[in-house]
């Protein structure tokens, strides 16, 4: 597909990395109207998350997660995935682009391959399996995991002999030894590089002895090993002698936070709370007792409930933590290890484990270094995409973003905001050019069955050898002939195959079939593609029913043919029962209204305001106060340095100036009604007289960007000296040079004031940057002070450590003390005659001299935590939960961080967590993002496997009500009974088995049709 | 007729458990063929009337298996389905179901190993109880009623 060169702007766009961060910056992009080419350089999507066993702080299974991701992107009719290639060169400028893409051969045909699996059962050949990071054998012919998109094999050539047993027993005749390179030109608008993160390989840590001993792995085999679907099926074993370690050690900072011999200065902001995770998991795999303990230096839980599962693993799990440094790890005889640390107070000790996992740091992949080399992007010194904290997702070179773990180690979460956030501003200066390259499915109109009896036919899968060579297809076929309302039957080679797709369409309309039953592999992978046909032959895509006789039946009874003969029929006898129940299910189209409400006028507001308005949407943004600005207007200046107060004043002007944005200055919401796409909210404001006006806005989405405000401390005498500030008043103190700085001789800064405390069991994440950054800033107009931090945990995440390093080497001083004893801060009376003439004094215990020092400051200024803005009314007039921190609960803690769990409704800055403004900014731009997915359409269409109430059985009981785990159903007083939007219900069918009136029915699994399907087992065969 | 062999109606949840059976299969984990999935969106749709039927229709048992605690696709339902459950199950004991027949598990979409140690567990189990005898006699006798919750 080479196209001719445009230099026209183009609505195509291309994202470079398939992991979990270029999946949801296509995923974004193609639901707002543009054509997306995904590249990846491996035969797969999913990125370094599909290696994952869990995710943190959830626990939540990552395979199960990502994969409904996974299988969207693979079926999404505008985004295309070119897998096994990389991108050349680039030329052009932003708006037109002209992408060079080399394909490297994959050997295996993408559109002929079934994945039945056929040639790896016969390969001879055995090799290195590098999703499991070794610890593996594959065949040289191989898919990357089972659940792999695109869903076809490749051949690994390093290591295919060429004999040909493949290539003969393929049925689908999809390999090609001969395949060879190929180029392709793409005409791309913008470009997203997601490229992820390697993991740092610790041989080169000689006194590690990685590589010297299998006992020692790196997290990310750790990883594979827990994995039910890694080399030991979740068993958990050590590789040397496979037996079950009952003492593991977990070492942190393993390629991180070392300049001297890994050359990573930065922190990986990730391995704390995954080593947390390990320990947790590791412990749940084995029946015995489990000793863990982890080997740190600080515990960086610095995210949302990140704290929180650091303390359940100490206290609930008993997972040793131990504050130290690592000398050497001696290899034993008996395979176990030898670690010999240095504890704080400079105690060397030592301890046997089984086992070691070496937490190993991130660092940027060498092809993605090459790529960006090819591209002309700066790098940092760490060979990471270089970019602003005011424009956290722009590299150096126009049309060029960036997003996830290339642009500095993160999280999964993290990584999906700023994914979101890339695809919102790579499409700003494409707004005009929106749905211009998309592709839209011609169909032809669905026919009206109703009235007509069922007419089923049945199509029996051979899935090459796959089900045919255990299973009597020809049998199950006639079998299927005697069922009642079938009307056709056949047996094909691949069902799946495009030509018999073909075939299907057209039995389909000449026989007037009006139900379709498949039987054949499982409806998890390949429903969407039957159901498709079935639309193109005119029928609704429900009109349908799989049973599942490969995955399920032949492929786990393959010792018991006969067996699994007459359970296939048995699933199809199922199969064709519910088919005779099953009814269309028409989907209604609804218009959305193409504006954004937003609620909050700081930073994360006005930006999600000024990026809906630049996507060529009207935005309303609402602020209760009578300035902008929120918690910005205090901040002196970004962590990297950036002036805010710049900044800030062209962004207010900015959204004052745009015309698709409305400012509601002292205004405030006060009643919410609507569903995604079409929402009415009424604000009121207040005028300088006191009078009230109402306004009703009509909004197809809302962002709500309701900000946070600092802890104002009680401890540590603020209040009673004015030289105890906190941090913010620093900030405003020192841009008015401020005497109490500039004359300080001893400044102390006292962390996690308010933070980390019972009260408030969470890390308020910016402090421990803050104050290194105060620190910092201070020394150098002030040379001569004496500077001291007290800190719990330096917690400076990733490039941020650059801080912590560079305040050391100005001589800044950090004592570290427990929080069951904190620094004592008291007032010596100074001469009664002049006013403010008391003296501070400071008590701490020093963690190596483990004795009490006093100080006698100066100047103390106090981390006070960040707490979310109070807005209980208007939560509950946009029912969305708050947690027990007070800060709002986003739909899932990993893969949709800026959404709520209703639909239409996104959050974004402080009020979700606090966090640093280039976060609040890249999260503001992400909401955005994901509203374009809804008012950039004119309509969306809603209905289909939803609960519907029978109003005449409804007996307005209110049980669905509180079972909903959603809250949708509500009771329409005028009509006297529940009402379920449709739009909004997510069809997970508890109302509808909660009812006790039998009112709710969840349509295509109704009682009737599920009861068919048992009665039908039970029938005689 | 061959010997009696174990019949076990399964309800499965679409995200989590069904995906580990899939998984089995892609695995080639060979597991005895005894039972036969109804695939359900969560197990929170699964309604006890679903459980009484199969043993009315003559199931040996009936398994109802969903996500972890935490990782349901719909965020509680398959809470819902713990606590219907947990009373249902104590139900069918005192109508004379044998402990055993009836059995709940939680099997994410990865754990294909699980799956299989739970499937065999759950046939083995049903096995040793042999044929259900409670519900398939009463069944004919019950079988206008039965027609009306049909048609109901």
């Amino acid at each position: 597909m080479n196209l001719q060169k445009t230099t026209e702007k183009t609505g195509s766009v291309m994202v470079v990395g398939a992991g979990v961060a270029g999946i949801q910056a296509s995923l974004d992009m193609a639901n707002a109207g543009y054509f997306v080419h995904l590249v990846d350089n491996s035969t797969s999507v999913g990125g370094l998350m599909a290696q994952l066993d869990k995710t943190f702080p959830t626990n939540d299974c990552a395979m199960c997660v990502i994969s409904p991701f996974l299988v969207e992107v693979g079926r999404h009719l505008n985004i295309n995935i070119i897998s096994n290639s990389e991108v050349e060169s680039l030329e052009g400028q932003a708006g037109a682009f002209h992408a060079t893409v080399r394909n490297d051969p994959r050997y295996i045909d993408i559109e002929k391959c079934t994945a039945c699996g056929q040639c790896r059962q016969i390969c001879p050949v055995t090799a290195i399996n590098e999703f499991d990071c070794g610890l593996d054998l594959r065949k040289a012919i191989y898919i990357k995991y089972p659940q792999a998109v695109p869903l076809a094999y490749a051949i690994d050539r390093s290591a295919c002999i060429g004999c040909g047993l493949c290539e003969k027993a393929c049925l689908a005749e999809a390999i090609s030894y001969a395949d060879t390179p190929r180029r392709t030109v793409l005409n791309v608008g913008a470009v997203i590089l997601s490229m992820g993160s390697s993991v740092y390989d610790p041989s080169g840590l000689d006194t590690l002895a990685y590589g010297r001993h299998p006992n020692i792995v790196t997290s990310l085999e750790f990883e594979r090993i827990l994995s039910a679907s890694g080399p030991y099926k979740g068993h958990l074993m050590r590789p040397y002698d496979r037996e079950i370690p009952e003492k593991i050690a977990w070492l942190q900072c393993v390629g991180s936070r070392d300049i001297n011999r890994a050359g990573h200065g930065y922190c990986s902001s990730v391995c704390c709370m995954y080593a947390i995770k390990q320990t947790m998991i590791a412990k749940e795999h084995v029946s015995t007792p489990l000793d863990a303990a982890v080997f740190y230096m600080d515990m960086r839980t610095y995210g949302k409930d990140f704290d929180k599962y650091y303390t359940r693993a100490k206290d609930e799990k008993h997972v040793r933590f131990i504050r130290s440094r690592i000398h050497t790890i001696e290899p034993l005889k008996n395979g176990d290890l030898n670690i010999r640390y240095v504890l704080e107070s400079g105690d060397v000790q030592e301890e046997t484990f089984n086992m070691v996992v070496l937490s190993a740091g991130l660092s940027p992949p060498p092809s993605a270094i090459a790529l960006a080399g090819r591209l002309g992007i700066d790098l940092n010194a760490y060979h990471y995409a270089q970019t602003a904290d005011i424009r956290p997702v722009n590299t150096s070179r126009e049309g060029i973003y960036v997003c996830g773990a290339f642009q500095g180690p993160k999280d999964i979460p993290q990584s999906v905001m700023e994914a979101s956030a890339a695809a919102a501003s790579a499409t700003e200066t494409l707004a005009d050019v929106r749905w211009t390259q998309t592709k839209v499915r011609e169909l032809p109109a669905e026919v009206d069955f109703s009235g007509q009896k069922p007419r089923i036919g049945v199509f029996v899968c051979n899935c090459g050898i796959n089900i045919g060579g255990v299973a009597d297809v020809p049998a199950i076929r006639e079998y299927a002939r005697s069922l009642p309302h079938v009307i056709h039957v056949e047996d094909n080679l691949f069902t799946c195959s495009q030509d018999t797709q073909e075939k299907i369409k057209q039995v389909l309309v000449e026989k007037g079939i009006n139900r379709v039953v498949v039987a054949s592999c499982s409806p998890r992978t390949h429903e969407p593609l039957f159901q498709e046909t079935l639309r193109e032959a005119g029928l609704n895509k429900y009109l349908f029913e799989m049973a599942n006789i490969r995955d399920q039946n032949t492929w786990v009874h393959m010792a018991s043919p006969a067996k699994a003969t007459a359970k296939a029929k048995d699933l199809v006898r199922m199969a064709v029962a519910k088919a005779a129940y099953i009814e269309p299910l028409p989907q209604v189209m609804l218009d959305v209204t193409n504006s954004v409400l937003v609620v909050g006028g700081g930073v994360a507001g006005m930006e999600a305001a000024l990026g809906v308005a630049r996507q060529g949407y009207q935005a309303w943004l609402v602020e209760r106060g009578h300035q902008l600005g929120g918690m910005a207007r205090q901040l002196r200046s970004t962590w990297q340095g950036e002036p805010v107060a710049p900044y800030l004043s062209d962004l207010i002007d900015a959204v004052h100036r745009h015309e698709h944005i409305q400012i509601f200055m002292e205004t405030q919401v006060v009643h919410v009604t609507g569903t995604i796409g079409n929402f009415t909210t009424t604000l009121v404001t207040q005028d300088d007289e006191g009078k009230e006006k109402s306004t009703v806005i009509p909004h197809g989405a809302a962002i709500l960007a309701t900000g946070g405000h600092e802890y104002a401390p009680t401890e540590y005498q603020y209040g009673a000296h004015p030289s105890v500030m906190t941090h913010l008043e620093f900030d405003v103190a020192a841009t008015k040079q401020d005497n109490r700085l500039l004359s300080a001789k001893l400044a102390v800064f006292i962390q996690c004031v308010g933070s980390r405390s019972a009260e408030r069991p969470y890390c308020s994440r910016v402090c421990c940057t803050h104050s290194l950054k105060s620190a910092l800033w201070l020394k150098t107009i002030n040379p001569d002070v004496q500077i001291f931090i007290l800190y719990r945990d330096i917690r400076a995440y990733g490039f941020r450590e650059s801080l912590y390093q560079k305040a050391r080497e100005a001589g800044v001083q950090f004592i570290r003390f427990e929080s069951e004893n904190p620094p004592v801060v008291s007032l010596t009376p100074g001469d009664p005659s002049e006013p403010n003439s008391s003296r501070l004094s400071l008590t701490v215990t020093d963690h190596i001299l483990q004795r009490p020092i006093i100080l006698n400051p100066d100047l103390v200024v106090l981390a006070s935590a960040i707490l979310p803005n109070e807005n209980k009314k208007l939560f509950e007039a946009f029912k969305v939960p708050a947690n027990a921190d007070g800060f709002l609960v986003e739909a899932h803690a990993k893969l949709r961080p800026v959404d709520f769990a209703s639909e239409g409704l996104f959050l974004a800055g402080l009020a979700h967590y606090p966090k640093t403004i280039d976060e609040s900014i890249a999260q503001a731009k992400a909401a955005v993002s994901r509203t374009m997915n809804i008012v950039s359409k004119t309509a969306i269409m809603v209905g289909s496997v939803i609960a519907v109430v029978n109003p005449e059985r409804c007996a307005v009981c209110l049980t669905c009500v509180r079972t909903c785990p959603y809250g949708i159903p509500r009771i329409d007083p005028e009509k006297g009974h529940a009402v379920i939007a449709a739009v909004e219900c997510h069809g997970c069918g508890v109302c509808a088995s909660e009812c006790p009136g039998k009112a709710i029915a969840l349509k295509h699994f109704t009682d009737e049709q599920i009861n068919a399907k048992t009665d039908a087992l039970f029938q005689a065969a | 007729m061959t010997a009696w062999e174990p019949r076990i109606t399964a309800f499965l949840c679409n995200w989590c458990t069904y995906g580990a059976a899939d998984l089995a299969g892609v695995s080639r984990l060979e597991h005895p063929p005894n039972i036969r999935i109804i695939k359900l969106p969560c197990t929170g749709r699964v309604s006890p009337a679903f459980i009484l039927s199969a043993f009315c229709q003559g199931a040996d048992g009936v398994w109802v298996s969903g996500c972890h605690p935490g990782d349901c696709h719909y965020i509680e339902g398959n809470f819902y389905a713990r606590r219907k459950f947990a009373l249902f199950k104590n139900l069918l004991e005192h109508m004379g179901i044998e402990p055993g027949r009836l059995q709940f598990s939680w099997i994410s979409s990865a754990e294909a190993t699980k799956f299989v140690e739970v499937a065999t567990t759950v046939i083995e189990t049903v096995r040793n109880l042999g044929p259900s005898q409670q519900f398939v006699k009463k069944a004919m006798n019950l079988e206008p009623e039965y027609e009306f919750r049909k048609t109901g």
